[in-house]
C-alpha cells in the first residue's frame, strides 16, 4: 500500500493542533487510500496536497503559545471572577470600599507628586549636582556662623585669579530688581538681574533664539520667552533694541525658555551682563572687602566634591585681607568662604544661629507622612469591611478547604480580590487626581502635572499598587484563610469574642489619626490668626509704596510732590531706603560712651525722609519725630522699642551715640530723638529687630498716604494720572503695604489650607469606613433587634445600643490623640518666636466634633435598623 | 427566545451528523454531504465547522476504532447534543414560520413565472 507524499504530510503534522492531529490524519489517510484505488497516484497526491493546504486555517493550526495549560492562569482568572461577583453582589460595600480607597490613593498620589516636585527643585538645571552658591561664614563673639550670601565685590576676582582651577564657571550676580522694559509704545515691568556671562551655560538655559554666549557684550540683554512674546509678539527679537527704565537702549541678544516654577531662578524675566555694572561708573570698582552687596554662583569641576572644593577656597578672603590696612579690625572674625550646594538651596537654606537647618525638608517629609497616613486610613477601611464580612464567606472558605485548597491558595485568592479592588480604586484615583490637580496647584502654588510619559511614574504607580494591595489585603487574607473547615461547615461558626478586637483597634487608630489632623489644623489656624492680629506699629491700610524705577523720580520730585498733593488723593508723601515690609540693610559699629552697642548682632537700619513718620503713622513712646525745621536732625536717630531695650540705655531720648562704619564712610555722633513702638518690618512670626531710623542715605522708595476715608478705587486713578503725567516713561507700579504684609503669611496660609483639606479628607474616609461597619453590624443583628422590638425595646434604646460601641471607640481615640498631637504641636510651634498658647478648647472642640460626626454617621444605620418592622426580620429564616 | 448562532454550512453538517447517527466521522460526513447535496466539501472546511460546533456545544465527539486504511489513526465520531437538537429544532421552526407566513398566491405566482 502506498503512502501519501511525505512533505505535505509532515507539514500537516507540524501545523496541526495536537488534539486534532490523529483523527484528521486518519481521515486524510482514509481518503487517500480510497482515491488511490480510483485514480492515478499523481492525482491522489494532488488532492492530498489540496486537502492539506485547505486545512491550514484558524482553528486547526495549533496556537503559537502552546496548547497545554502549563500554568494556573485559569485559577487566577477564577479568583478574579469570584472577586468580581462578590463586588457586584454587595454593591453598597463595594462602593464604600472602592470609593474610600480611591480617595485615599488620590490624596497619597497628589502628596506624592508634591513631595516629588519639592525634592526635584532646581533639577531643571542640568549641572544641578555641581552648582553652588558662594557664602561667607566666620566667628562673631565666639560664635561660629555661616550662611551670609551677600558678598564683597573683590571676592570675584580673588576666586577667578587665585582659585580658578577649582571651578568650571564663576558667575557673579546682583540681586534681582524690578525694571521697566519698553519698545516704542509698549512698556512692561519685569524682574531681572545682572549676571556673569557664563551663566546661561552654567544654568543650561534652553535658548529659543540666539546662543548661550548672549551676555558677552555689556550692552546686551537676554529675556525669557514670555517677556519676548509680551514685547515683540511672534517675531524674532534678536538684535532688536529695548529701552530699560526709559533711559538706556540695550540690544536683545537671546531668548530663553521660561524657567519652571520649581527653579530658584523662577521669575527672573531677563538677564543683563554683569560687566555692565562694572563698567557703569567707578562706584563698583571702588568697593572694597568691607561692602557686601553681591552674590556669586559657581559650578565646581566635574570630578570634584563640594567638600574638597570648599576646603580649597575656605581661606580665600583671609589671605586677601590680611595685608589690607582697612580690614585689620576684621581679621579676628576668621572669615570663611564656603559653598552652599544647589541641592540644599530650597530645602535646607535656612540658617538659624549660623547652622544649616532642615526645616523645609522636615515639612516635606511631614506632609509626605500625612499622605501615607491618609492612605493607611483607607486601607484600614478595607481591612475592617473585609473581615467584618468574613462570616458571609466563611462557608466558601470551608468548602474550598474541604475540596483541597491549601491555605496558601486561599491567601492568594483573597489577595487577588484585594488587588481587584485596588485596581478599580487606582483607576478612579487617577481620574480624581487629574481633575483635582489644577485646584491643588492653586492651593499649593505649584505647577505640577501628571507625568504620563515618564517610565518612573508608571514604575512608582506599580509599586504603589503592589504596596496598597498588600497592605489592604494581607490581613483579611490571613484572617479569612485561617478558618477551620469543620466548624465553619457545621454551621456553628461564630467569630469569637475577640474576633472584633483587631477591628476595634483599627477603628481607634483611624480616628486617632483623624482627630490629630483636626487638632493640628485647628492649632495652625489659631496661630495664624494670632499672628495676623499682631499689632504692627504703623498704619498699613491705605499706605502705598512705589519703587523709584528711574532717576526721573528724583529729578522731578518737586513736581511730583506738588501734583500729588493737588490731586487730593494723597495727604502725606515720604521717601525711604526700603519698603516698610522688609528689612533691607543691617549695620553695626554703634557705641555709647565708648562701649559697643552691637554685642553679637547688627541693627536694622533704614534711611527715611522727614515726613516718613507722619506718612506711615508710627507711634512714639517718648521723644519726638524728625523735624524739617531743626537742621541738626540730620544727625539724629529714631530708634524702636526693641533697639532701646537692646541698647540698655535708660531714657534714651537725647542721648548721644557714636557711629563708625566703613561702607557708609561714617565716623560721627548722633543724637537719639525719640523711641517708637516696634514696627513689624521682617517676619511677623519673629520678634522685631532692633532698628535705627535716620535721614541719610539713598532712598529708593516713595511712601504715599492715601487720603483717609477715600475709597482706593477712587484714589488710585488720580494717583496714576499724576505719575503718568510727570514720569511718562515708567509705567505706574505700586505695592499696597497691607498686601505685602499679608504675603508674609503665604507659606503658613498654604500649610494651614493643605492641613485643613487633608484633615477633612481623613475624616471623610474614616466616616466612610465607620458607615460601612455600622451598617454591617446593624445587618448582623437584625434578628436580635427584631426580637428586642417585639419584647418592647424603643427606638431610642436600640439606637443607643447600636451606637455605643462606636462612641466608646472614638472617645478612646480622642484620649490617645490629645497628648500625641500636643507633643507634635509643641515641637512644631516652638520654632516661632511670636506664638500663641495651644488652647485646650481646640482639643475639646476636635473631640466633640469627632463624636458628633461619628454619631451622625452611625445613627443613620442604627435608626434605620431600629425603625424596621420586626415582622420582616423575624419572618425570614 | 435565546439567539442561536448557526450558519448554513454548519446546519448542513449538523443535519448530516444526525442522518449518519452513530456512524458520523470526518470522511463519512464528507461523503454524505457530497452525495446528498452534490457539492464538494474540503476536509479543512468540514473540520473547522466540526470544531466550531463542538465548541458551541451543539456536537460532542468520542474516539473510535483505528483501521488499517487509516494508518492506525483513530476515528472521531460526532453526535448531536441536547442543545444541538434544540437549536436544529429552533432553526427549523423559525424557517417553517417564515414559510407559512408567505401568502400562498405570491409564491405560486413566482414559481410559475
Amino acid at each position: 500500500m502506498s503512502s501519501p507524499p511525505r512533505i505535505p504530510l509532515r507539514f500537516f503534522r507540524w501545523y496541526c493542533h495536537p488534539k486534532l492531529r490523529d483523527s484528521i490524519e486518519g481521515d486524510l489517510m482514509e481518503l487517500y487510500a480510497e482515491r488511490r484505488v480510483k485514480h492515478a497516484k499523481w492525482k491522489a497526491d494532488l488532492q492530498f496536497v489540496r486537502d492539506v493546504i485547505l486545512l491550514f486555517r484558524k482553528g486547526i493550526i495549533k496556537p503559537t503559545e502552546g496548547y497545554q495549560n502549563l500554568n494556573n492562569y485559569g485559577m487566577y482568572k477564577s479568583y478574579f471572577k469570584i472577586g468580581w461577583r462578590n463586588l457586584v453582589k454587595n454593591k453598597g460595600y463595594s462602593l464604600i470600599n472602592i470609593g474610600g480607597l480611591a480617595l485615599g490613593m488620590a490624596v497619597a498620589m497628589v502628596i506624592g507628586l508634591w513631595v516629588f516636585d519639592e525634592l526635584s527643585f532646581n533639577h531643571y538645571h542640568e549641572n544641578y549636582s555641581r552648582i553652588a552658591q558662594v557664602m561667607k561664614g566666620g566667628s562673631f563673639e565666639g560664635q561660629h556662623y555661616v550662611g551670609q550670601t551677600s558678598l564683597p565685590f573683590p571676592l570675584v576676582d580673588q576666586l577667578k585669579n587665585n582659585y580658578g582651577a577649582n571651578f568650571k564657571h564663576i558667575v557673579p550676580a546682583s540681586w534681582e530688581s524690578e525694571n521697566v522694559l519698553s519698545i516704542r509704545d509698549k512698556k512692561i515691568s519685569k524682574t531681572g538681574m545682572f549676571i556673569g556671562e557664563e551663566a546661561p551655560e552654567m544654568l543650561t538655559l534652553k535658548m529659543i533664539h540666539g546662543t548661550r554666549s548672549a551676555l558677552k557684550d555689556p550692552n546686551s540683554l537676554m529675556m525669557s520667552q514670555s517677556t519676548a512674546e509680551a514685547l515683540f509678539g511672534d517675531s524674532d527679537p534678536v538684535n532688536q533694541m529695548v529701552k530699560i527704565n526709559g533711559e538706556k537702549e540695550l540690544m536683545v541678544t537671546g531668548v530663553y525658555e521660561d524657567l519652571p516654577k520649581n527653579s530658584a531662578f523662577f521669575g527672573i524675566q531677563f538677564f543683563r551682563p554683569y560687566d555692565y555694572l562694572i563698567n557703569d561708573g567707578t562706584w563698583m570698582k571702588e568697593q572694597g572687602w568691607d561692602n557686601h552687596f553681591m552674590r556669586i554662583f559657581v559650578e565646581i569641576q566635574p570630578h570634584a566634591t563640594f567638600e574638597s572644593t570648599t576646603a580649597n577656597i575656605i581661606d580665600a578672603e583671609v589671605t586677601a585681607i590680611k595685608d589690607l590696612a582697612y580690614m585689620k579690625d576684621e581679621l579676628k572674625y576668621n572669615y570663611e568662604i564656603l559653598l552652599l550646594p544647589m541641592r540644599d538651596w530650597h530645602l535646607r537654606a535656612d540658617f538659624k544661629e549660623g547652622v544649616l537647618q532642615s526645616g523645609p525638608l522636615q515639612l516635606v517629609w511631614f506632609i509626605g507622612a500625612i499622605g501615607a497616613f491618609v492612605l493607611l486610613l483607607a486601607c484600614i477601611n478595607f481591612m475592617n469591611l473585609s473581615t467584618a464580612r468574613s462570616e458571609k464567606r466563611a462557608k466558601e472558605v470551608g468548602i474550598r478547604k474541604a475540596i483541597g485548597s491549601i491555605r496558601r491558595q486561599l491567601i492568594g485568592q483573597f489577595l487577588s480580590e484585594s488587588f481587584l479592588v485596588v485596581m478599580f480604586a487606582f483607576i478612579i484615583a487617577i481620574g480624581i487626581v487629574n481633575m483635582a490637580l489644577p485646584l491643588f496647584n492653586q492651593l499649593s502654588d505649584k505647577e505640577m502635572s501628571m507625568p504620563w510619559t515618564q517610565p518612573l511614574f508608571w514604575a512608582c504607580c506599580f509599586v504603589f499598587l503592589l504596596v496598597t494591595g498588600l497592605l489592604a489585603g494581607s490581613y483579611p487574607a490571613l484572617y479569612l484563610s485561617s478558618f477551620k473547615p469543620v466548624s465553619v461547615l457545621k454551621g456553628v461558626f461564630r467569630a469569637g469574642r475577640f474576633a472584633s478586637v483587631p477591628r476595634r483597634v483599627l477603628v481607634v487608630v483611624q480616628f486617632t489619626v483623624s482627630v490629630m489632623l483636626i487638632i493640628c489644623t485647628g492649632v495652625i489656624y489659631n496661630q495664624l490668626v494670632f499672628v495676623k492680629n499682631r499689632p504692627v506699629g504703623y498704619q498699613r491700610d491705605g499706605l502705598l509704596m512705589i519703587p523709584k524705577k528711574s532717576d526721573a523720580f528724583n529729578t522731578r520730585a518737586d513736581a511730583l510732590r506738588a501734583e500729588l498733593k493737588n490731586s487730593g488723593a494723597v495727604t502725606e508723601i515720604a521717601e525711604s531706603g526700603g519698603s516698610v515690609t522688609s528689612v533691607w540693610s543691617n549695620n553695626g559699629g554703634f557705641t555709647y560712651k565708648g562701649e559697643s552697642l552691637d554685642r553679637d548682632r547688627n541693627y536694622a537700619t533704614l534711611g527715611v525722609s522727614h515726613d516718613f513718620g507722619k506718612t506711615v503713622g508710627w507711634q512714639f513712646i517718648e521723644g519726638r519725630d524728625f523735624s524739617k525745621e531743626i537742621a541738626s536732625d540730620s544727625a539724629g536717630f529714631v530708634i524702636n522699642e526693641a533697639a532701646a531695650k537692646f541698647m540698655g540705655i535708660e531714657n534714651p531720648s537725647g542721648k548721644v551715640i557714636h557711629w563708625k562704619n566703613g561702607p557708609w564712610r561714617m565716623d560721627r555722633d548722633f543724637t537719639i530723638l525719640g523711641v517708637i513702638k516696634d514696627m513689624v518690618m521682617g517676619s511677623p512670626f519673629e520678634p522685631v529687630k532692633p532698628t535705627i531710623y535716620f535721614t541719610m542715605g539713598w532712598k529708593g522708595w516713595l511712601m504715599l498716604r492715601v487720603t483717609p476715608g477715600m475709597p482706593m478705587q477712587e484714589a488710585l486713578p488720580k494717583i496714576e494720572n499724576v505719575f503718568t503725567k510727570v514720569i511718562p516713561d515708567i509705567p505706574f507700579d505700586y505695592k499696597f503695604a497691607n498686601a505685602e504684609y499679608a504675603a508674609k503669611f503665604s507659606t503658613e496660609d498654604r500649610i494651614g489650607k493643605l492641613a485643613a483639606v487633608f484633615a477633612v479628607l481623613a475624616i471623610v474616609i474614616s466616616c466612610l469606613g465607620l458607615f460601612g461597619l455600622a451598617s454591617f453590624v446593624a445587618e448582623q443583628r437584625t434578628k436580635e433587634i427584631g426580637v428586642r422590638k417585639v419584647l418592647g425595646a424603643s427606638v431610642a434604646n436600640l439606637w443607643r445600643m447600636l451606637s455605643r460601641e462606636f462612641v466608646i471607640l472614638v472617645t478612646l481615640s480622642c484620649i490617645i490623640a490629645a497628648p500625641l498631637s500636643y507633643y507634635i504641636l509643641y515641637n512644631g510651634i516652638k520654632q516661632y518666636e511670636y506664638k500663641t498658647e495651644i488652647g485646650w478648647w481646640i482639643f475639646v472642640a476636635a473631640a466633640v466634633g469627632a463624636l458628633i460626626i461619628t454619631l451622625l454617621t452611625v445613627s443613620y444605620q442604627a435608626v434605620k435598623a431600629a425603625l424596621a418592622n420586626p415582622v420582616n426580620s423575624l419572618r425570614s429564616e | 427566545m435565546k439567539h442561536y448562532q448557526l450558519g448554513e454550512f454548519e446546519e448542513v453538517v449538523m443535519l448530516t451528523v444526525g442522518v449518519l447517527y452513530n456512524e458520523a466521522y470526518g470522511v463519512s460526513i464528507k461523503k454524505e454531504i457530497e452525495s446528498r447535496l452534490s457539492r464538494s466539501v474540503s476536509v479543512g472546511a468540514l473540520q473547522t465547522a466540526l470544531i466550531r460546533l463542538e465548541d458551541k456545544g451543539y456536537l460532542k465527539s468520542r474516539e473510535g476504532e483505528a483501521t488499517e486504511e487509516r494508518a492506525g489513526r483513530p476515528k472521531k465520531y460526532f453526535e448531536i447534543t441536547a442543545l444541538g437538537a434544540r437549536v436544529l429544532d429552533h432553526v427549523r421552526s423559525t424557517r417553517e414560520e417564515l414559510w407559512n407566513s408567505i401568502p400562498k398566491v405570491a409564491l405560486k405566482l413566482i414559481m410559475t413565472n
